[in-house]
C-alpha cells in the first residue's frame, strides 16, 4: 500500500495533466491552475522543512565542533538576522532588509556570477586542445566566434563577424536541433515510465 | 619539472589576474572601440521605430541581480528608446528580484525623460506561475493583475485604462536570463496569440534563441553585452553596455592567446613525448 | 477558445502522442516477452562504477548534484533515477554520499531515494540524512556552498546530472581544481560544452534519460529506448520529407506540424 497509493496518484495526475493539455474548456485550465496553485502550497511548506534541515545540519556542526563549524554560525546567524529584519522593518522598497538585498545579496550574487569569466580562461587554457581534427574544428570555431562578438574581430578581418554568425545560426544550430529532438523524446518517454510505474525509483523504488 | 611541464600545469591565478587586468583596465581607462550592429538588435529597434507615439509597450523582468550587469544595461536601452519615442510602457516579472530592477530602470529614465508614474509608465510587479502567467494576460491583464506592484489597484492609473490583454500592446520584450522567460513569452504571446515579441538575453543563452529568430518568432534579439552595446549605438549614447564592449573585447582577445599558447605547450611537450619513445 | 472541449489545432501533437506511446508499448511489451535488445555503450555510464570505486580507494566522500530545478522537471526526475543507483553502489562500498539540494521539495525525495537506495543495497546502516540537506533557492548562493563544500571536503567523485544553468562552469571548474573525477549530464543545451570542457565525461541531452535504463539493464527501461529510436527515425523521415517538399516550395506538409 505504501508504493501503490503514490504509484496510483501520479498515474491519474500523469493522465489528466495529459488530458488537460489537449482541453481549453474553462474547466480544464481551471484545473491547471488549481494544480497550480497547489505546488506553491506545498512547496511553501518544503521550505520550511528545508530550512529546518539546513538549521540541524549546522546545528549538528557547531556542537560537535565539526570541520569548519565557524562558517556554521555565519549561516544561522545571517539566516536569524535576516528573518528578524524583515519581520521588523517589512520588506517594502527603502527598508533595511531592501537595503541588504541590494547592497549586499545583490553584489554577493553578481561577484559569483562574475567568476565565469575567470572559469571560462582557465578551462579554456587547460581543456582547448588539439588532439584530435574534430577537436581542432571545435577551437577554430570557438576562435572565430569570440572574435565575431567582438569589435576587434571586425577590424582583424571585416567578415569575422558574418563567419560567426553563420557558425551560429547554421551549424550549431543544425547540432542543437537534433539534441533537442533527442531530449524531447527522452522527456515524453521518462514521463511515461514514471506515469505508468515502470520508473518508481523518484517514490525509492521498489516493487 | 623542465619549463615546458610548469607551463603545461600552469597556476590558474596566473590566469584570473591577467583576465582581472584585462577587464579593469578598459573599464577605467577606454579605447572606445566602434561597435557594429548586427541585424537582430537592429531588428529590434526596428520594431519600436515602427511604433507610433502613445502605443504601449509590454516589458517582462525575467532576470536577477546576478545577471544585472548583462541584462540591465539592454532594459535602459529599451526603456530609454521608448520614452524617448513617447511610448507607453507597461512592465511585470515572472522573477521577483528582476521587478525590482525593471523599477529602477523605470525610475532612472522617468526622470530624465519627465514621464509619471502610472501615465507613462508602470509597473504591474510579480507574479508567480511562468507560462500560467501569460496564458492568463493574454486572456484579461486586469484580472492577472489587479494591482500594481506597490499593491495600488491599477484601475487608479490612466495608462490602464482600456488595457485588456495583450491585444492593447504593440510589442512585446522578455528581459531574461532563465527561465521562466523568452520560451514562455514566444510560446505564449507569439505562437498562440500572435503577439511581437523581441528579447534581451545574456549571452551564454544566446545561442539557443537564435532559432527563434529565424523561424520569425522573435522580432530582433539582444545577446549579452554585445547586444545592450550595440542598442546603444543605435540610440547614439555610450552607456554601460558600449563601456564593457572594450572590456570584453580585451578578454577575449586574451583568451585566445591562452588557447593559442596552451596549444603551443601542449604541441611541444607532445614532441619531446613522441622523440623519448 | 475557453468553450470547447477540444483543441483542433493541437491534433497534429496528439497523434504523435499515441503513435510515440503506442511505440514505446511495443517495445516495452516485447522486453518484457524477453528479447535482447541492443544498446550502444555510453562512455560516461560506464565510468560511473569506476568512479564510485575511486572515492571508496581514496576514503573520499562523492558529491551528487541533481540539478538546480524543480521536481516538476523530468531533467531533475531522470536524475533521481541515477542517485538511486549511484547511492546502491555507494552504500555497498560504504562510501559518503553527499546531496547538496537548492530545492527544497527535491531535497526529502532525495532523502527518500538515498534511503531506499541503502536499504536496497543491504546496507541501511549506512543512511546518513545529515548528508542530504537543502541549501537555499538562490542559485549563486547555492553555488558559492558547493563550492565550498568541494573545497573543503575534497570529495573524490562529483556526478553534476540534471537541469544546470549559467553555475555550470563554477561548479566543474572548481571541482577539476580539487582533482575529483567529474561526470555531469543536463538536457540544457547551453551548458553542455562548459560540462565538455570541464568534466571527464558528459552525458549528451537524451543519454542523461538513458541513463537509469542504461544502469538498471531492467528489460521494461531498455524497451523504451528501442522505442525512442525508432521514433527519431521516424521524425528523421519526417523531417527530411519536409524539406525536399518545401524546397520545392509545397509547404502544406510543414504545416501540418505547427501548433496552437
Amino acid at each position: 500500500m505504501r508504493r501503490q497509493l503514490p504509484l496510483a496518484i501520479c498515474f491519474v495526475m500523469g493522465v489528466s495533466m495529459v488530458v488537460q493539455f489537449f482541453i481549453p474548456h474553462r474547466v480544464s485550465q481551471e484545473f491547471y491552475r488549481t494544480i497550480l496553485d497547489w505546488y506553491r502550497i506545498v512547496f511553501a511548506f518544503s521550505l520550511v522543512l528545508g530550512t529546518g534541515t539546513l538549521i540541524k545540519v549546522h546545528w549538528a556542526k557547531i556542537s560537535k565542533k565539526s570541520k569548519g563549524w565557524q562558517y556554521s554560525i555565519i549561516t544561522i546567524g545571517g539566516l536569524v538576522f535576516m528573518l528578524a529584519v524583515g519581520f521588523i522593518t517589512g520588506i517594502q522598497e527603502g527598508t533595511l532588509f531592501m537595503k541588504i538585498f541590494e547592497y549586499v545579496e545583490v553584489p554577493l550574487e553578481a561577484t559569483m556570477f562574475s567568476l565565469l569569466a575567470f572559469y571560462i580562461a582557465s578551462a579554456a587554457y587547460r581543456a582547448f586542445r588539439a588532439r584530435t581534427v574534430e577537436a581542432t574544428l571545435l577551437l577554430i570555431a570557438a576562435v572565430v566566434l569570440m572574435l565575431g562578438r567582438i569589435p576587434f574581430g571586425y577590424y582583424l578581418w571585416h567578415k569575422i563577424p558574418g563567419i560567426a554568425e553563420w557558425i551560429l545560426t547554421n551549424p550549431n544550430m543544425a547540432a542543437k536541433r537534433g539534441i533537442v529532438i533527442g531530449v524531447g523524446l527522452g522527456m515524453i518517454s521518462t514521463a511515461l515510465k514514471i506515469i505508468l510505474g515502470i520508473e518508481r525509483s523518484y517514490i525509492g523504488g521498489g516493487k | 619539472m623542465s619549463i615546458v611541464d610548469r607551463l603545461k600545469t600552469i597556476d590558474r591565478r596566473i590566469i584570473f589576474v591577467a583576465i582581472s587586468l584585462a577587464v579593469i583596465i578598459p573599464l577605467l581607462f577606454p579605447i572606445g572601440l566602434p561597435i557594429m550592429v548586427s541585424p537582430p538588435a537592429q531588428g529590434l529597434y526596428d520594431a519600436i521605430e515602427e511604433l507610433k507615439p502613445g502605443s504601449k509597450v509590454l516589458l517582462s523582468f525575467d532576470y536577477d541581480p546576478s545577471t544585472m550587469p548583462e541584462v540591465y544595461p539592454m532594459n535602459l536601452g529599451v526603456v530609454r528608446h521608448c520614452f524617448s519615442k513617447n511610448i507607453k510602457l507597461v512592465g511585470m516579472g515572472l522573477w521577483p528580484t528582476g521587478v525590482l530592477l525593471g523599477q529602477e530602470a523605470f525610475e532612472l529614465l522617468a526622470e530624465e525623460y519627465g514621464k509619471t508614474y502610472g501615465e507613462d509608465y508602470i509597473n504591474l510587479g510579480f507574479k508567480a506561475g511562468g507560462i500560467v502567467v501569460i496564458s492568463a494576460m493574454a486572456e484579461n491583464i486586469p484580472e492577472t493583475f489587479p494591482e500594481d506592484y506597490a499593491g495600488t489597484s491599477i484601475e487608479e492609473f490612466p495608462i490602464m485604462k482600456g488595457v485588456k490583454n495583450f491585444d492593447s500592446f504593440g510589442l512585446a520584450v522578455c528581459f531574461s536570463a532563465g527561465d521562466p522567460g523568452v520560451r514562455e513569452w514566444v510560446m505564449i504571446a507569439h505562437s498562440r496569440y500572435g503577439k511581437k515579441v523581441g528579447a534581451g538575453i545574456t549571452a551564454v543563452m544566446a545561442p539557443a534563441y537564435y532559432p527563434y529568430l529565424q523561424a520569425g518568432q522573435l522580432v530582433g534579439l539582444l545577446g549579452g553585452m554585445k547586444g545592450a552595446a550595440e542598442y546603444e549605438t543605435l540610440l547614439k549614447y555610450k552607456g554601460t553596455g558600449s563601456a564593457g564592449m572594450d572590456a570584453q573585447s580585451i578578454a577575449h582577445s586574451l583568451i585566445i592567446v591562452f588557447i593559442i599558447f596552451g596549444n603551443v605547450i601542449y604541441f611541444i611537450a607532445r614532441r619531446k613525448e613522441r622523440k623519448k619513445v | 477558445m475557453g468553450q470547447e472541449w477540444f483543441s483542433l489545432d493541437r491534433l497534429n501533437v496528439l497523434i504523435g502522442v499515441v503513435v510515440y506511446t503506442a511505440l514505446l508499448l511495443y517495445f516495452i511489451y516485447q522486453a518484457k516477452k524477453g528479447k535482447e535488445l541492443f544498446v550502444r555503450k555510453i562512455a560516461g555510464l560506464e565510468a560511473v562504477d569506476e568512479a564510485i570505486g575511486r572515492a571508496t580507494e581514496m576514503g573520499k566522500p562523492i558529491l551528487y548534484i541533481p540539478g538546480l530545478s524543480t521536481i516538476s522537471d523530468v531533467a531533475t526526475l531522470a536524475s533521481l533515477n541515477i542517485l538511486s543507483k549511484v547511492a546502491k553502489k555507494a552504500a555497498q562500498y560504504e562510501t559518503r554520499l553527499i546531496v547538496p539540494c537548492t530545492d527544497p521539495i527535491v531535497m526529502p525525495v532525495c532523502q527518500e531515494v538515498v534511503k531506499a537506495a541503502c536499504l536496497d543495497g543491504g546496507r541501511p546502516d549506512v543512511y546518513r540524512e545529515e548528508d542530504i540537506y537543502y541549501i537555499t533557492y538562490s542559485q549563486f548562493g547555492y553555488v558559492a556552498a558547493v563550492d565550498g563544500i568541494m573545497v573543503r571536503e575534497k570529495p573524490a567523485t562529483n556526478f553534476f546530472l540534471g537541469m544546470f544553468w549559467a553555475e555550470s562552469l563554477i561548479l566543474a571548474e572548481t571541482g577539476a581544481s580539487t582533482g575529483a573525477i567529474q561526470i555531469a549530464g543536463t538536457d540544457a543545451i547551453s551548458q553542455l560544452p562548459f560540462f565538455i570542457t570541464a568534466c571527464d565525461y558528459t552525458l549528451i541531452g537524451e543519454e542523461l534519460y538513458a541513463a537509469s535504463a542504461y544502469l538498471s539493464r531492467e528489460p521494461l527501461s531498455l524497451g523504451s529506448l528501442k522505442g525512442q529510436d525508432w521514433t527519431k527515425l521516424i521524425i528523421g523521415g519526417l523531417v527530411l520529407t519536409g524539406v525536399i517538399l518545401s524546397t520545392f516550395g509545397l509547404r502544406f506538409f510543414a504545416n501540418y506540424f505547427t501548433t496552437g
